[in-house]
């Protein structure tokens, strides 16, 4: 018997032991980047992370929320670096003090979809304005990300130009990341708004299409800056200003330009430009 | 248009071509898990065994109320909802938080920690119970033979094992199935922090379904051996018994 549970006690240490060895790898030259969903899910940065890493050996952690709780991460001092779209509020936390050297990183834009049979006609409104004013009269479903990310804030400036105010049982605020958000919408044939990147990347496997874009409120601007290391004495800023300097040189440019989807497809056009920083 | 028969090929392709990301992912959920339930493990059996054994002649009234107090708490935090505690130890462990110093939110420790909280309530709670159904027969017996108290102590736990093995096995499949606090506290970094219960719910949001439902079916696999392994042991005990 007391060999037995001997036995067993091994047996539940063979069992455990392995997993206390290596849980915590050494983390000096990481550096941490909280950014959109769209980036991450896209697979932008799997195509330009290991370039950067190849050439400067430092390795970026991203971590993927919308733009609103990217930057809030940020302003805690939970990241080094924020890479995300939404310019006014960048500039404003950038104001205020939580972030330094921000630069215009590239753009793409953002594109109404909906179901194919499009029974609202979106395809022919003149503007974005026009087709979120059309889903509000006619109180067709509409979802929301309603996570204050860069395309929540988008859309919530569309319907303050349209002059609605968005509410009632056809407005689904789900709060939700911009895949998710596009499900539902799938699942509920209602109409949404998203960032292109997002839309190719998942178009294959939503029954919806395109009803409208090309509206210069469509533009999309993705911008990159540190958390300010005098509030945060941990921020690895030398590290995170070799990251963003990486973005806007020439090389990173190319990086970005040369970054197609599985599809062939261009997701996102590098702008940075070096002068113009804010 | 996806399907649900053709979902489940790919995924039986995925887990067979022997994914390195798919592997890496496994390989980073059993680190935690294990982590977390050793630890918990260690930490839970010993707080059921230090309220079940201690002995209280003088004051037993006040100190049977306090441990009443401390059971029911265990039994509570049993049902902790993970993102309630995901909250908590993000403000907690965030740079802005009083252990912010320590660097710990967005890493694996900080799951680790998260899964090892969730873990605790139910192994001590379980392992108690155990220890408390002793026949105290087998205390005085041993005490009458001259055993100190700490080998009391090793008697009775190991009279109980299986109990508390059932306890430590209940902790790992609340750890195993856990989601929403290391989400929070573990941010889903590729590579680094993403495991395979966070993978499942943001490749499912992608539309991945092959991957989910490959990292899914293989969580089922490994539950179940956890299982098959305990139900062996148990048995072995009841025929040395």
């Amino acid at each position: 018997m007391k060999r037995r549970s001997l036995k067993n006690i091994l047996f539940i240490a063979l069992i455990l032991i392995p997993p206390l060895i290596d849980t915590v790898p050494a983390s000096e030259k990481t550096i941490t980047c909280a950014s959109t969903t769209s980036t991450e899910n896209s697979g932008f940065f799997k195509h330009i992370l290991p370039m950067f890493e190849k050439e400067t050996g430092i390795n970026v952690r991203v971590i993927a929320v919308g733009t609103g709780a990217a930057i809030e991460i940020g302003k805690r001092g939970d990241a080094d670096v924020v890479f995300v779209h939404a310019k006014e509020l960048e500039t404003k936390a950038l104001i205020e003090g939580y972030f330094v050297n921000r630069y215009d990183v590239m753009y793409n834009d953002f594109v109404i979809i909906g179901p194919e049979h499009d029974p609202l006609g979106i395809k022919n409104a003149g503007s974005a304005q026009e087709a979120f004013r059309r889903i509000a009269m006619a109180d067709y479903p509409f979802v929301s990300r309603a996570d204050g990310s860069g395309t929540h804030l988008k859309e919530l400036s569309i319907w303050k130009v349209s002059g609605i105010d968005p509410k009632g049982k056809w407005y689904l605020e789900v709060g939700q990341g911009m895949e998710k958000t596009q499900r539902i919408a799938d699942e509920k044939s209602a109409y949404t708004l998203t960032d292109r990147g997002t839309w190719l990347a998942t178009k294959d496997k939503l029954k919806m299409i395109i009803v409208f874009e090309g509206d210069p409120m469509l533009f999309n601007q993705y911008g990159v800056m540190v958390v300010n290391p005098k509030r945060y004495k941990n921020v690895k800023y030398k590290e995170a200003m070799l990251f963003i300097n990486w973005l806007i040189s020439e090389k990173g440019k190319k990086a970005i330009l040369d970054f197609k989807d599985r599809h062939g497809n261009q997701l996102f056009i590098p702008n940075a430009n070096v002068m113009q920083e804010k | 248009m996806y399907s649900i028969g053709e979902g489940f090929r790919k995924a039986f392709q995925l887990i067979f071509s022997l994914d390195a990301e798919l592997l890496g992912i496994v390989f980073l959920s059993l680190k935690v898990s294990g982590l977390a339930l050793f630890v918990s493990s260690v930490t839970g059996i010993s707080f059921g065994a230090f309220i079940g054994l201690k002995q209280h002649p003088e004051n037993a009234k006040v100190l049977r109320a306090l441990r009443w107090l401390i059971i029911s708490l265990m039994n509570t935090f049993m049902g902790l909802p993970p993102v309630v505690l995901g909250l908590f130890l993000y403000l907690i462990l965030s740079r802005s938080g009083p252990l912010g110093f320590m660097g710990l939110l967005y890493s694996p420790t900080a799951m680790v920690i998260a899964q090892g909280i969730l873990a605790f309530p139910i192994i001590g709670a379980l392992s108690h119970s155990a220890i408390v159904s002793v026949d105290p027969i087998i205390r005085q017996a041993s005490m009458s033979l001259g055993a100190t108290s700490s080998q009391v102590t090793a008697t009775i736990i190991k009279e109980v094992r299986y109990g508390i093995m059932s306890g430590v096995i209940a902790g790992f499949g609340r750890v195993m199935a856990e989601v929403g606090a290391i989400l929070i506290v573990g941010g889903n970094i590729a590579g680094y922090t993403r495991v395979m219960t966070t993978t499942i719910a943001l490749e499912t949001d992608k539309g991945n379904f092959e991957l989910a439902l490959a990292l899914g079916i293989i969580l089922l696999i490994l539950s179940f051996a956890v299982n098959m392994t305990l139900y062996l042991i148990q048995k072995k005990g009841h025929k040395i018994n």
